[in-house]
């Protein structure tokens, strides 16, 4: 077991360097941020001081090994854009996004469990074919156009919920909280909602598939052979035994979610690291880009590797190489 | 990383507004944020207008867009010609508490044109500085120069002993990787203070209660909020979440004025949006460059519909243009603006007679984050082109990629706006421009052209004293302009600003920058 | 919304067809055609996908306009409302933009980019994912780690951010000329990159199931050729899992390269997407030009829901255990 540990969080670490060597390939070929920092007067001679000053002269072998000291001393240099540090820009972010991300996450299980049972449990009922219909059109809506049509009507036509960011704000540490302000928690909902309208269907999917084969197993006929009430049996026993997928798949997720909230954050300007993401992108604020990029691969690894480990000790025949590849897909 | 700064901004947004809501605090949405605290680190228009809130130069725009004094309160030219003497405010004190003297004035303009500040430029004529008494400093030029002032209205004056206390003397260097102070803190004079920033969120500015002028505003702060989707934009406003936004949409004014609660202020910007053409050998193709002849440029200047574009583009809200520079500009005369005639078919005729072959593809480059509905104006003048039997190939993305292209001349036809900023002079475009490009002179002059005449023009109005004078050689480079073609005027483009009714009283500036200390909410 | 339908259900069927050696057998027994004719909403959804992918292939000889040439786009007919307000007029049925791009034929040719964009990432996707895994999967050893950790550090980056991140270098680093011309197989590539590696891992992991059969083991004692083993008895015991995760891919395809037009980062604004169009329209969302927004939303959600609706018949009807 300690061995796999060692295996795995050794090749979680080749990953990550391998990470970075794309970031800092992509990043190389992204246009010239020189001249987006220079005034309108400046001449070329200060534009290419100041492209000596930022190293971007200097040859490639140099840039990447700088690149990959300074990032894993956590060191991304400061930012382009506001010269400010990138780490310290990225952190007061950090909070809107992963907020952002777990209230969705809940949403979605708050709504996509129940569903889930009940299309399972009333198969080829109108309600059920209804709510699978229903599940595929979830799935099918682009995340941008389910956040223009929550705006254009609880913003603007009805006036109830904020159309953009994150409210008031309280500090709890460094920890920046809009989930203690009522303006905050209003500001969430809108954003919480249209990001998690596609994990929804997600959880309601796979708990109506879980169900569908647990409801065959005999431990099922049995309980309701010695006359455990059926709503007993569906929602408890059989419910029960479709957990362990949907936490996995909840675990999964949340790395995907935190960057597909890139796309909810543009839409409903939430102050998160995807905004400041999509922001770098179009100012070429290279320092800024890499570290996201960085951070996210890194959650995204590190919740791959507790997968693979947490399979490996619940099942241990998951070791043998061949039968990996099923596991650290999740 | 700096831990101790991300205590410090998130202390101080939790102490924020709380009083909120009893006080006039106006919400502001802006279409963009602000680079940094720092008023040096960053040559951009919109970061220094916004800071000019918390930092003033010695001089100021007054609500007529004339200079008048304000940290300096008289000056004169000295004997030589090249130093100037500046009476300084007394009794001012900076936010910290600490008086205003020329030593602050020293500090801030060797901070200024430190080799690596980034707004050097905006102070091209700057030799030296000396300090003659506690009010009394004497600026040196490296010639006679008519426009020092204007210049000064933008260079924002720091505390001496704050910048050394904080080892910020120096401007922020992006090549050291190190961050400055004064991108987090602001220490000024002005009329409003900062409280807090988070970068892309919010900038919460308070009233400056020590104020060394009257106020004209009865602000007790103001929040600034970036919000880039123009949509996001509208319906804030719409739903009350913002009172103000210095961008309202064009196409989405019909819908503002109509608005319950939400006042429209409307003009026309400075900003003359022009095309500039390669005036190389060859284009980006290889294909020989016609653009270099004036006949070529006038027939592709006659094949856009300029009305037309007014009309569907800018929705009858800009002003249509024959000048490189807008009416309130110095060095202005009506003689110039006129507009040609749209008429495709002589342009077609004047195309072949030029021996313009028929389908030549050029590159048309545009920005996506650029000037007002630009994608949209840059989309409806290559179908215009198209129709003469040209075919532009349009490269739309925003500006950081496209600027080196531009700079290095690695286009062949570009869009460009000019406003004078902030000189708010003819002589701004002249020299940046249309001049030949060598040293300081046609930093902008991409397309590569030189015509010895007017530069030998904008050098005699450069040195020119006396306003009349200067202005009309300034005048007689700008009929150069005009007959050569070298850039096509489309137009001034729209500027609209939208406040809730909330707001009773807000001055709409033609350089489209708000001053909010002259703005009143009703009570 | 791209990658969470691929990674956990494709893993679950994935799963099932190791375990489950009898999927294929019993999918041969199952009629496809029986559980199509069964299911009014599949016919309902292939006749609705048919529908639109004809239009769309026919666009350029049935649309009045042709949207993508710019001399053809007239600026006084610009933001005509559709047909039925009265302001309306023909040929525009649904309107012009803001540009006078007649609507209808800006849609027929933004499925149609929308749908080749779809259909050649996934064919790109399938063919490299197929290739490598089962290269992979046969060979084992260096081969395989090489690519199977190419492959891990592609799925470390979430889909979305490695297709932006291409788009957006591919762009910018592009000549101007070679951009419009190279819009479209920059999207394929940058969405069928981070996805092929789902393939890659289904066909590497049965066939590494299939391979220590006895027959295979049979096959090699009496020298049969391995491409033809890999052929003849490995490729059909993954096309089940495949097929289905092909199909829901093909629908994410179309949501993701929606997704990066929507962002800015994909089709350019002179040959507008179903993405690009609605990005232009939520430009003029409070201007009263609904139409604009309005139409290409709906024909993005009616292709994706018809292609999912597919997806979804074809995996419950290839999944015996729901039958």
């Amino acid at each position: 077991m300690l061995a796999f540990l060692i295996k795995r969080t050794a090749n979680a670490f080749f990953v990550m360097l391998a990470v970075a060597f794309l970031a800092f390939l992509i990043f190389r070929s992204f246009g010239d941020p020189v001249e987006m920092m220079v005034n309108e007067q400046a001449t070329q001679e200060d534009r290419a001081a100041l492209r000596e000053r930022l190293g971007l002269n200097d040859g490639f072998l140099t840039q990447y090994v700088r690149f990959v000291t300074n990032a894993a001393q956590g060191d991304f240099g400061i930012s382009y854009r506001n010269q400010q540090d990138v780490m310290v820009l990225i952190s007061e972010r950090f909070p809107a996004t992963i907020e952002l991300v777990l209230v969705a996450t809940i949403i979605s299980l708050v709504v996509g469990m129940p569903l889930g049972v009940l299309t399972a449990v009333h198969r080829n009922s109108r309600l059920a074919n209804f709510l699978q219909l229903g599940s595929i059109v979830g799935v099918s809506l682009p995340s941008f156009v389910v956040g223009i049509l929550l705006i254009l009507a609880f913003s603007v036509s009805l006036g109830w919920l904020p159309a953009f960011g994150r409210g008031e704000t309280v500090d709890v540490g460094w920890w920046s909280t809009g989930l203690l302000t009522p303006s905050g928690r209003q500001a969430l909902i809108l954003p919480a909602i249209s990001l998690s309208t596609f994990q929804i269907t997600l959880v309601m999917r796979l708990v109506r598939a879980e169900m569908l084969e647990t409801l065959r197993t005999d431990y099922v006929k049995f309980a309701r052979a010695r006359g455990v009430p059926r709503a007993r049996v569906h929602w408890v026993h059989a419910l029960r035994n479709c957990l362990m997928p949907v936490i996995t798949l909840t675990g999964m997720q949340i790395g995907n979610l935190i960057a597909f909230a890139l796309v909810t954050e543009t839409v409903f300007q939430w102050p998160g690291m995807g905004l400041l993401f999509i922001q770098a992108v179009t100012f070429v604020d290279i320092p800024v880009m890499a570290a996201y990029l960085m951070l996210v691969s890194l959650i995204f690894v590190t919740l791959n590797t507790i997968v693979d480990v947490t399979y490996a000790w619940v099942d241990p025949r998951l070791k043998d190489d061949s039968a990996k590849a099923g596991a650290a897909n999740g | 990383m700096n831990l101790k700064s991300v205590l410090i901004a998130s202390v101080a947004v939790g102490a924020l507004s709380l009083p909120a809501h009893a006080e006039n605090i106006l919400n502001w949405g802006s279409s963009r944020d602000i680079g940094s605290l720092d008023p040096y680190s960053y040559g951009d228009s919109f970061t220094i207008n916004v800071l000019n809130h918390a930092y003033e130069g010695l001089v100021r725009y007054n609500l007529d867009l004339k200079i008048e004094p304000a940290l300096a309160t008289s000056w004169e030219i000295l004997e030589d010609n090249v130093t100037w003497r500046f009476k300084l405010r007394e009794g001012v004190s900076f936010h910290n508490g600490n008086p205003f003297t020329a030593n602050d004035v020293q500090a801030s303009l060797a901070r200024v044109s430190h080799e690596n500040s980034p707004l050097k430029g905006n102070l091209p004529a700057y030799v030296s500085s000396s300090v003659v008494d506690d009010y009394t400093i004497d600026i040196t030029l490296n010639g006679t120069y008519p426009l020092l002032l204007n210049d000064l209205t933008n260079i924002h004056i720091f505390d001496e002993e704050w910048l050394v206390e904080n080892g910020a003397e120096l401007p922020t260097d992006i090549g050291a990787g190190v961050e400055g102070f004064a991108t987090y803190n602001a220490n000024g004079t002005g009329p409003f203070i900062v409280e807090s920033r988070q970068p892309d969120a919010q900038t919460v500015f308070v009233v400056n209660p020590d104020w060394w002028d009257e106020p004209a505003h009865n602000l007790d702060g103001f929040v600034l909020s970036p919000i880039n989707s123009a949509a996001t934009r509208v319906a804030a406003l719409l739903s009350g979440e913002i009172q103000f936004t210095e961008s309202a949409p064009v196409q989405d004014l019909d819908r503002l004025a109509a608005a319950p609660g939400v006042n429209l202020l409307e003009g026309v910007d400075l900003r003359t949006i022009m095309l500039g053409f390669n005036f190389g050998e060859t284009l980006m193709s290889g294909a020989p460059n016609p653009f270099s002849k004036n006949e070529v440029r006038e027939a592709m200047y006659k094949a856009i519909d300029l009305q037309l574009i007014h009309e569907r583009v800018m929705r009858g809200k800009s002003r249509v243009a024959g000048a490189v520079v807008a009416p309130p500009i110095p060095g202005y005369v009506p003689e110039l603006d006129t507009i040609p005639e749209y008429d495709p078919e002589a342009a077609k005729a004047m195309l072949a007679a030029a021996g313009v072959p028929e389908g030549l593809e050029f590159e048309f480059n545009c920005m996506s984050d650029g000037y007002v509905n630009e994608e949209q104006l840059c989309q409806a003048i290559a179908s215009m082109w198209s129709r003469v039997g040209l075919a532009p190939k349009l490269d739309i993305a925003p500006r950081a990629v496209q600027s080196p292209k531009r700079t290095n001349g690695q286009t062949d036809v570009y869009t460009l706006g000019w406003a004078t900023l902030p000189m708010l002079d003819a002589y701004s475009p002249l020299l940046q421009i249309f001049h030949t490009k060598e040293g300081n002179s046609g930093v902008f002059n991409w397309g590569g052209w030189s015509f010895p005449e007017l530069d030998a023009l904008v050098q005699k109005a450069g040195k020119e004293l006396d306003t009349e004078t200067r202005l009309g050689y300034e005048t007689e480079a700008l009929q150069i302009v005009k007959d050569e073609n070298i850039m096509l005027p489309l137009h001034q483009q729209p500027m609209a600003w939208a406040v809730s009714d909330k707001v009773a009283e807000m001055p709409l500036f033609p350089d489209n920058k708000p001053r909010l200390w002259f703005t009143q909410m009703s009570e | 919304m791209a990658e969470p339908e691929q990674t956990a259900p494709a893993a679950k069927d994935d799963l099932r067809a190791r375990q489950a050696n009898g999927v294929w057998s019993r999918l041969r027994e199952s009629d496809l055609g029986y559980s199509f004719v069964r299911h009014p909403s599949a016919i309902f959804a292939a006749a609705l996908l048919g529908l639109i992918a004809l239009s769309a292939l026919l666009a350029p000889w049935i649309t009045p306009q042709n949207p993508y040439d710019l001399a053809a786009l007239e600026l006084w007919n610009s933001e005509i409302p559709p047909i039925w307000d009265e302001r309306g007029q023909l040929p525009y049925l649904l309107g012009t933009d803001v540009q006078g791009r007649d609507m209808l034929s800006a849609i027929l040719y933004g499925s149609r980019i929308s749908l080749i964009i779809g259909f050649a990432s996934v064919i790109l996707a399938l063919s490299v994912g197929l290739t490598l895994g089962l290269i992979a999967g046969y060979f084992g050893g260096w081969i395989d780690n090489v690519i199977m950790r190419i492959g891990d550090i592609l799925l470390s980056m979430p889909f979305i951010l490695i297709a932006i991140l291409i788009s957006a270098m591919a762009t910018a680093s592009l000549p101007p000329s070679l951009k419009s011309a190279l819009a479209a197989p920059i999207l394929i590539f940058a969405i069928a990159v981070p996805s092929w590696v789902q393939y890659a891992r289904t066909v590497r992991a049965s066939t590494m199931v299939e391979r220590r059969k006895e027959y295979v083991q049979a096959a090699r004692l009496i020298r049969v050729k391995s491409w033809r083993i890999m052929l003849q008895h490995i490729l059909p015991n993954t096309l089940t899992p495949i097929m289905v995760a092909a199909t829901l891919n093909f629908g994410l395809a179309i949501l993701s390269e929606a997704t990066l037009s929507f962002l800015g980062v994909g089709m350019p604004s002179d040959q507008p997407s179903l993405g690009t169009l609605i990005r232009f329209g939520n430009e003029y969302l409070f201007s009263g030009l609904w139409w604009i927004v309005v139409f290409p939303a709906v024909q993005l959600c009616l292709i994706v829901v018809s292609v999912n609706m597919i997806g979804d018949w074809l995996r419950d009807a290839l999944n015996p255990k729901l039958q």
